[in-house]
Parts: structure tokens; sequence; C-alpha cells
């Protein structure tokens, strides 16, 4: 077989894999959002977006995802030049801090209920320490902000992983020349990482965020755990549509509305990163 | 590392060769009741294992449950043999994707359910199989505080109130436990008990002054209701761990609670308001779909699901009551017992004013619970008012019951066409 024609066989198995369970269902969701029983509408959505909740949910989804990735970007990029820098047992610690990749979302919110709920763990510990006289129901509607946080951080401890094992790959990637260079002008530690190691890691930093931003958009199993009804997101709404409410057209146009966002985001992360044509590492 | 492969090569192709034994073509059973792992289980060794055939009893939540079904049924030819679910699951379907059972010659014994499961066609479109209802339970260590003069088998929604008002100002903690989680069951203590209870209606009265006082009754009992219950979706989990001593919930939700410690807690029959003792029964079916590949061995499994010996072999199991004519024999679990007892209350009590199932909405009965569960979120957690939600709510009741032309059912008064919200 000829060279050129290599990465196209190559990569053939894959565009069908995706063309079939990626693009085909795609369109059908899209026909069933756009579709109301007689013809093309816009009515699903107009059903979804006039729903008194929609416009909660969508600031909970656009809140959480603003709050939770800058905060796990700066943890993954902290613990990825950690790992980096260490001699000894760098394979152990990477391994233990990639432990909840391996949990179900679901279960990463049970984990984190069991903490907060009222005869949880939290609620025990500062009972048995004498810190409250009682134990109270932390996660209740009286206290959104509190919701708010263990959900954020249930999402941080457990989706940080997946930026840093980018983020490691992408370290190891850069030269080591660069840093002798800075060392030999002088430059510190925190120069050799804002002038060197942030702008090589563009690309890494690019797939991690866009990998965690769509993620964060489509944030769900965690919420249900931890938030039920009183925290509505975007994809709960979906869910509700289509197995509470048994309403497809509904459920596809807010599906559609996610991805709308995901795509918006994507654009601007990949603009925002870009590596210059030309320019190399 | 080769080992490694081995290892997974090995552990791969038992794995395989198991689901290849489980997925042999037995009569599948497709369910959304029995879930719970325990119950599942006692379904398949102590219900079906009469039947003497191969059954595969796979119970499923609501959503994936229909996913299946209505895949089966858009292409024409399925794997399911039997369904079994509630009556609300059924009414969601499209009558000709169920086989007519009226022909089986078995039945329930009420005349109500029989109708009931015709989903307003002519046509037996399921048979009843098994109920249930909701109850109220409470920790023994609550009783004391209950408020003087008042009977716990006869209470009122004020007596209600004032004994975990008791209960609160004593501990500190509001122990009330209400089903509000997103799994919990608030919809039908809505429907089945504080509307007719308070209204003596559940469409025709949505909007109405009474309606107003009643969400007035709920306001203050959630005062004194444990907050943290927005999480609570099966009430024997709180009972058993003290966040909860009193509570609602479904019979087959309070079940774990009696069935562990039968000691500890009591039931009894639900609240009575100015218009009565409102309450609701909760039906399961069971019906084949057009697509079983075997229409006799399904029939069959119907069959054998309504002898009495099978039903009460299924209250054994999942704590849901027999729909036949059966002599409940003495050594039956606790909860059946202090459940079978508190119903028995309820509905032989002087001021009874039983409900029926919402009926006739179709693919609409979320829709129709969303109208509750939204008005509950909206007047009891945001604090709106509870004129304007009502006002606002109506119209999307009205909406739901003009599209799908719904006649009223009890406790309404009985209507010519779609129910009017009046």
């Amino acid at each position: 077989m000829q060279a050129r024609y290599l990465p196209y066989v190559l990569i053939a198995p894959v565009s069908v894999f995706l063309g079939l369970f990626f693009l085909y269902p795609f369109y059908l969701v899209a026909q069933t959002a756009f579709y109301d029983g007689a013809g093309w509408s816009l009515k699903n959505f107009q059903e979804v977006t006039s729903y008194w909740k929609f416009p909660i949910s969508f600031k909970n989804t656009l809140w959480l995802a603003a709050v939770v990735v800058p905060i796990q970007l700066a943890l993954a990029l902290l613990m990825a030049t950690m790992v980096n820098a260490m001699k000894k047992g760098r394979d152990l610690v990477l391994y233990i801090w990639t432990i909840p990749l391996g949990i179900s979302d679901l279960a990463a919110g049970i984990i984190w209920l069991a903490i907060f709920e009222q005869s949880g763990f939290l609620n025990s510990m500062m009972h048995g320490l004498g810190f409250i006289d009682r134990p109270t129901a932390l996660i209740s509607y009286q206290n959104p902000a509190l919701i708010f946080v263990a959900i954020a951080l249930a999402e941080i401890w457990r989706a940080t992983a997946i930026m840093l094992v980018i983020l490691v790959a992408g370290i190891g990637l850069i030269p080591k020349e660069y840093y002798e260079a800075a060392q030999v002008f002088g430059a510190g530690r925190w120069k050799q990482f804002v002038r060197i190691t942030l702008p090589l890691l563009r690309p890494s930093l690019s797939t991690a965020l866009v990998l965690r931003v769509i993620l964060a958009f489509e944030v769900f199993a965690v919420v249900q755990a931890l938030g039920g009804t009183l925290f509505p997101v975007l994809m709960s709404e979906t869910y509700a549509y289509q197995f509470e409410l048994l309403n497809g057209g509904a459920a596809a146009s807010v599906a559609l509305i996610i991805l709308g966002i995901s795509i918006a985001s994507t654009i601007v992360i990949l603009r925002v990163l870009r590596v210059p044509k030309g320019a190399t590492i | 590392m080769k080992l490694k492969v081995k290892l997974t090569g090995a552990v791969s192709a038992i794995a395989l060769s198991l689901t290849a034994v489980v997925a042999q073509a037995d009569v599948l059973f497709w369910s959304t009741q029995a879930k719970p792992v325990e119950e599942a289980q006692a379904m398949r060794d102590q219900v079906l294992a009469g039947a003497n055939m191969a059954i595969d009893y796979q119970p499923n939540d609501g959503g994936p449950w229909l996913t299946r079904l209505n895949a089966e049924l858009q292409a024409g030819s399925g794997s399911i043999g039997v369904l079994g679910a509630l009556h609300g699951d059924f009414s969601a379907m499209d009558d000709a994707d169920l086989v007519d059972l009226g022909g089986m010659g078995v039945a329930s014994a009420s005349a109500t359910f029989n109708e009931l499961a015709k989903l307003g066609t002519g046509d037996m479109q399921y048979i009843p199989w098994m109920q249930a209802s909701y109850i109220m339970a409470a920790s023994k260590e609550a009783l004391p505080y209950l408020p003087e003069g008042a009977d716990i088998d006869a209470l009122t929604y004020d007596q209600l109130i004032a004994w975990a008002g008791n209960i609160k100002a004593a501990t500190g903690e509001a122990k009330f436990g209400f089903p509000a989680g997103p799994k919990g069951l608030k919809h039908r203590f809505f429907q089945g008990y504080l509307y007719p209870s308070y209204t003596n209606g559940v469409v025709r009265t949505f909007a109405s002054d009474e309606a107003v006082t009643a969400w007035e009754k709920m306001r203050e009992l959630w005062a004194v209701t444990n907050p943290a219950s927005t999480n609570f979706s099966f009430l024997q989990e709180q009972l058993l761990n003290g966040d909860a001593w009193i509570a609602f919930d479904h019979t087959s939700r309070l079940a774990g609670a009696f069935n562990e410690r039968p000691d500890d807690f009591v039931a009894f029959p639900a609240p009575a308001g100015p218009t009565g003792r409102g309450f609701m029964p909760v039906i399961a079916g069971v019906a084949i779909p057009r697509t079983a590949p075997d229409m006799e061995a399904s029939k069959a499994v119907v069959a054998h699901m309504l002898k009495p010996e099978t039903q009460l072999a299924t209250l054994r199991a999942t704590n849901f009551f027999p729909v036949v004519d059966v002599e409940l024999p003495g050594d039956l679990p606790p909860a059946v017992q202090a459940a079978g007892g508190a119903v028995a209350k309820m509905s032989g009590s002087a001021d009874a004013n039983p409900g029926l199932l919402p009926a006739g909405l179709g693919a609409k009965g979320g829709d129709f619970n969303r109208v509750f569960v939204d008005s509950f979120e909206r007047i009891v957690l945001a604090g709106q008012d509870i004129r304007t939600v009502l006002d606002d709510q109506k119209g999307k009741l009205a909406a739901i019951m003009n599209e799908t032309g719904a006649p009223c059912w009890a406790p309404d008064a009985p209507s010519e066409g779609a129910c009017p919200v009046e």
C-alpha cells in the first residue's frame, strides 16, 4: 500500500464508528428537537425555555462550570508541576491522584452525600469533636450556597485528575533545554513556569480545557445525588423531559442547547489558546 | 505482563459465557416493580419458580424500561414476553401496543381495578397484579409527643402538625419525614391525600380557595418537617437512622423499617382534613406487548401471577397486597401486618374519602405530576404567593386536561368530556 493512503486507512474505522454512533444519532436528535408532530418548528425550544426552571438551571450550569473549571485548572497545573519535579515515587503519586477517575460520577456523588448528609461523616465528626450540639441537615433547601459548595467540591475531587493526566503528558514533552537556558540567564522557578511551561503547554491546555468544560456542561449524576431537585442543571432537565414527562422533543431540544453551549465554549478555548501555524514546540 | 494478559482474557471469556447463559430464550418478564436486589431475587426464587417454566425476571427503572419496550414495538419484533408495571406506566402507552387480555378469564376481585385496567378503552389492557397504598409510620419514640386527646388511628392534619411541632419543641429537631427527594412520591401526597382531604377534589378544585387553605397547611407541616426531606425518597431509611420519627410514604418504601426493627415502629392511617380522610391506592398490573415472541407462554405467566398462592408469594416478596380474594395467613412479615392494618383502618374509617389514580391522561401523566410538584417547589420551598402560583399552574393543568380529554375521577364529581379546572 502506498504510504500516502495509510493515514486515511488508519482513521477509516474511527470515522465509520463516529458516523454511525455519533453523527447519525445526532441527526435523529436534531430531527426530534425541531419536529412538533405536524412540521418543522421551534415549538420544543419555546416550551423548554419558557419553563420557569429553565433560567435557573441554565444559570446553575454556567456558574458551576465557571467556578469549578478554573479551580481544577489551577490544581491540575500545580499537581502536574509537582509530579514532574519528583525524582522518586512519581508513578505511585500519579496512581493515587487518578483514583477518583476510576469511580463513576454517581458513586462520587454518593460518597460526598455520605459526608455531607445529616447523619453523615462530617456531622458525626463535628459532633464527636464537640463543635456542634447535634447533627444538623447541611444539604437542605435553606442552604443553597452549601449545596453549591458540596457539588463543586465533589466535581473538583472527581474530575481534576483528567486534566492532570493530560497536563503531565504535556509537560513531559517540553524539551529540557529551554529550562537550562532559562537557568543560565538567571530566571527563577516562577518565571520559568510563566514564560516556558505555560506557553509551551498550550496544546495540552486547550485539550484539557475543552474536555473538562464540555464535561462540566454535562454534569448530572453528582448534582442528582447531592442536590436532588434543589439544584436544577440543564442535564437534569433533559432527563426529566425524557424519562418523567416522556417528551422526547423537549429533551432533544435541551440536549441541543447544551451542545450549542459546548461548541461555543470549545471555539473560544481553541481561539484563545491557539498555537500559530508554523510555530512548533 | 503475559500472565496479566492471559488472566484478563480468561476473565472476560468467563464473563461472556455467563451472559450467554443468562440470555437464553426464557420468557422475559420486563418489570418496573420489585427492583431492589432482594425483592427481584425473591420474585425469581419464590414467585416465578412455582410456574414450572423458564422465566427471566428483569426489573428496571421506568425510563430504561420504556425505552427498550418502545424500541421493540417500533422494530415490530421483540423478546419481552410479559410486562409488569404501575397503572401509570401502562396508561402512558399506546393502547394498540398491548394485547387484549379480556378473554383470559383472570381478573382482580375489584371491579374498580378491572375498569381502571381498561385504560378508557373497551379492552383489558392489563390485568391488575398487586396493590399497595400510602400510609403513615412513626417511631415509638415519637408517641409520647402526641397532642392531648389525639387518636393515632384518627389523626387530623392539624393534630399531625401539632404532633411534629411538639417533637420539634422538645428535641430541637424537625422529625417529620416527607418523600420530597428526586425519586420521592410527593406528588401522590398532593393528588391523593392533601387535595381530597381539603378540597374534595383534585382537578376541579385545583385553584379553589380550599386549595389555598390546603397549601397553607402544607406550609405549616413543612415548618415542622426535616428540611433534608428534599433528599428523602425511601422513608424507611430515615426512620431507621432516626432522621425522621414520623413519615408518610408508600407501604413498600416503609417496609424495610418494619421488617428490620418490627418493635420500634407503628403504622397508622393518613390524617383527615375538612372533607374527609383522603387516600389513594397503588395498582401494578401485568400486560403483554404485541411483540411478545411466544404469546401462549406469556399468557401462562400472566395466569400464574393471578393464582392465589402466587399472590401470597408476591406479597411476601414485594410487600404489595393481593388483588384477588385470598385468606391472609398469620405468619406474614411484620411490614405486611403493619401496613395491612393501617390500610384497613384507613379505608374503614367513618370519614374515608378514597381517591383514584389519575386516569385517561395517557403520556401526559408526567406533566400532570409536574403541575403538583412545581406548585410544591414554588409555594413551599421558594415561598411564592399561593394564589399567584395556583392561578399560574392552573393554566398548565387545564391545558393537559383539554389535550387528553380525560374525564374527572374520584373524588372529583364526574364530568362530561374533559375534567374542567374550576
